[in-house]
């Protein structure tokens, strides 16, 4: 996928003002955040379930190569061929050379992130052979020329139902549908034929098992089940940190997946495949492979904010972001949105590369509150902050300005004086009304809104005051 | 790229990530990391699980229907073509959508001893082509926490008929439900020699919200599952 992140502000600035595109956020808003409270009270002790699911994860990654070398042994002794892929590049060379040694022409597809990651899609198609996208939403993108996702889990949710009318009135040739329940019957009859003539079928992987060498799948589509059900050879391709140990860890993870994602208590389809077809059956892969891909994954391993790694992919931090709401998926410039695009983004394509993504955040920790697994987003996102501010990425003036305030504030009776000065100087600016129209060194903040200006003395000020008074009130 | 054999991308990721584990902790004993994880692994050590009071029949039945399955309980396997077809004919159908009242379609060779002719039915016990009306499978055994069907692949037990035709029936035995996915797994590894190449668990029809969130059954699987639990 190509790397836009570097123009978060112009993106986040333009789709700010897409009339469509927010009245598209303003009908989706709230939904998923109200399910997922709703269901999340079926478990009798959500906290207790929520710090197990973090226990899990953060167990397989603590000795990831244990588990990934107990997943390859599992995995090859039920006939599966584990692939390794160390960059999205290697990911595409993998899957053509496997799609060449089987002699296939067409390949269908469930949802897969990492592929987004390495552009999978394009690369077969430049390599000539046909593949098609299975889950509606990324049906959807690839027909309108591959439009990127903006959301884990409902990658064209940014899209109006007349918007997917236009797209299938226009690519299927069909008379235009108006229902939604109708584009999704034309979805449905396009994609049949697909899935009964389709050569290979390719996966993500939720998680890979390793204790049984499996790989989980979770759909509410039963597309996935379609695509390593039908086709005779089966590629499941998922990050390295995908491991998790046991099946009663896959049974804990589900109580909080489906609930943090959507606001179910399960997913309609849940598939938990290992190897090859069994004998005498009639369905299943002849061929499965398993491509691990690191990508980035082992470098954020032995970083700071490794505890991203113990990310599920549910979209819940997304889906409660300020920001995200206001912005969409889009502006993050690329595969991950929200808050946690903001830590996977520069860390897998270089902080230099994704400058604007760590100070997308109000810090609020809505995203850090409802993470199923506990990732502290807040925490990570000022840790990048820091690294930041370190290697000098961020601009001269802002650096000089933080410079300036930490000499400040580490001089208690200056830092006085000077706030003493300045909130008298806000004050005096505020006037008559108490409004800031128009803030010298910060128009940005007032171009759009008046600034409250301070009642005139500094917290310090009337804290000293207060004691004098004798502590009371 | 290598089909196996030393891959040198394996031994450079796994390198990368022995180097970022050792970073963190003091001299990290990898043997001492070995045993514990057979170890984790060996104790098949349960998480937090929600309560579940009162029957788990009826439980199921519940989650079932929440899942936007529809059941019906039966005393005899034997009842079960004769409630098939008060199942079809009670079905409301869309005009677009009326061909899916078919009596046609395939079942498990596990029900192909049922008097289906006697009802009506037109069933074959064979894998499904594509273009079967009724798909009727058995379970292998079900989840009352989430109304869950747990689906084993097998020669006999082929995965389709419960994914191509319009309609899936499930015939699961009441003695044969679950509390969660734990005990599911627990019952395979105690019936099965190993993992069957799938174990499927589906809870309702195949649906999609990926228009504007609004949910829409039969997205490429069935637009509905009818599920019976017998009692003998």
């Amino acid at each position: 996928m190509q790397i836009a992140s570097m123009h978060f502000k112009e993106r986040a600035h333009d789709n700010m003002g897409n009339a469509q595109l927010q009245g598209n956020l303003q009908k989706i808003k709230g939904k998923f955040v109200a399910k997922r409270r709703q269901s999340l009270v079926e478990l009798d002790d959500v906290e207790a379930t929520r710090e197990a699911a973090r226990a899990i994860r953060q167990r397989a990654l603590d000795n990831l190569d244990v588990w990934l070398e107990m997943f390859e042994r599992n995995a090859t002794a039920r006939g599966a061929t584990v692939l390794w892929a160390e960059t999205p590049a290697d990911v595409n060379r993998h899957v053509l050379a496997i799609a060449a040694r089987h002699g296939v022409g067409k390949i269908i597809k469930s949802k897969s992130m990492v592929s987004e990651e390495s552009a999978l899609d394009r690369a077969i198609e430049a390599a000539g052979l046909d593949v098609v996208e299975t889950d509606l939403g990324e049906y959807i993108l690839q027909i309108n020329d591959y439009e990127p996702p903006s959301h884990i889990i409902g990658p064209a949710l940014h899209k109006s139902k007349e918007e997917v009318s236009d797209l299938f009135a226009r690519v299927h040739g069909t008379a235009r549908k108006v229902e939604i329940n109708e584009l999704c019957l034309e979805a449905r009859q396009m994609l049949r034929k697909h899935y009964l003539s389709a050569d290979m079928g390719i996966s993500g992987g939720n998680f890979f098992v390793a204790e049984t060498g499996s790989v989980v799948l979770v759909t509410n589509e039963g597309n996935a089940t379609l695509t390593t059900t039908l086709p005779d050879v089966h590629v499941a391709i998922s990050g390295i940190e995908k491991i998790v140990p046991t099946l009663e860890d896959v049974a804990t993870l589900m109580r909080m997946l489906p609930r943090s994602a959507t606001g179910q208590s399960i997913s309609n389809y849940v598939d938990l495949l290992t190897g090859i077809r069994g004998e005498g059956e009639f369905h299943g892969a002849r061929h499965m492979y398993f491509i691990l891909v690191d990508a980035g994954r082992s470098a954020v391993l032995g970083s700071e904010v490794s505890e991203a790694l113990r990310c599920i992919r549910c979209g819940a931090c997304m889906n409660h972001c300020p920001v995200y709401q206001s912005i969409g998926g889009h502006s993050y410039g690329w595969v991950y949105p929200g808050p946690i695009g903001s830590i996977l983004t520069p860390s897998y394509i270089g902080l230099e590369n994704a400058l604007d993504l760590p100070q997308a955040s109000t810090l609020c920790n809505q995203c850090g509150v409802v993470c199923p697994v506990k990732i502290p987003l807040p925490d990570l996102l000022r840790k990048l902050r820091e690294q930041q501010f370190a290697r000098r990425l961020r601009p001269w003036s802002e650096r000089a300005g933080l410079r300036l305030w930490s000499w400040l504030a580490a001089r208690p009776r200056l830092f006085g004086a000077s706030t003493r000065i300045g909130v008298r100087m806000l004050r005096w600016l505020g006037g008559r009304d108490s409004l800031i129209h128009r803030l010298p060194l910060g128009r940005g903040w007032t171009d759009g809104r008046d600034m409250p200006a301070p009642a005139g003395r500094t917290f310090r000020e009337l804290y000293a005051a207060r004691r004098a008074d004798g502590g009371q009130r | 790229m290598s089909f196996g054999g030393d891959d040198p991308a394996r031994a450079k990721i796994l390198g990368r990530v022995r180097d970022a584990l050792s970073k963190s902790g003091a001299a990290r004993d990898e043997a001492g990391a070995r045993a514990a994880a057979e170890a984790y692994v060996a104790a098949h050590a349960y998480g937090p699980r929600p309560r579940m009071p009162g029957d788990r029949v009826a439980r199921f039945m519940q989650r079932a229907t929440d899942m936007e399955s529809t059941v019906a309980h039966l005393a005899d396997r034997r009842e079960i073509p004769a409630s098939v077809a008060r199942y079809l004919d009670a079905l409301e159908l869309a005009p677009a959508l009326a061909a899916q009242r078919s009596r046609q379609g395939v079942c498990w060779p596990e029900l192909a001893d049922l008097d289906w002719a006697g009802a009506g039915l037109a069933i074959e016990p064979r894998p499904t082509t594509g273009d079967d009306k009724l798909g009727i499978t058995g379970a292998f055994c079900a989840i009352a926490e989430t109304g869950t069907l747990v689906v084993l692949s097998g020669a006999s037990t082929p995965t389709a008929t419960m994914l191509l035709p319009d309609t899936h029936v499930a015939v699961v035995s009441a003695a044969r439900i679950v509390a969660g996915m734990e005990e599911a797994f627990a019952l395979v590894r105690d019936e099965r020699d190993g993992l069957p190449r799938a174990v499927n668990l589906v809870s309702g029809p195949s649906r999609t919200g990926d228009i504007e969130q609004t949910i829409v059954l039969g997205a490429h699987g069935p637009y509905r599952v009818h599920i019976l639990v017998v009692d003998h």
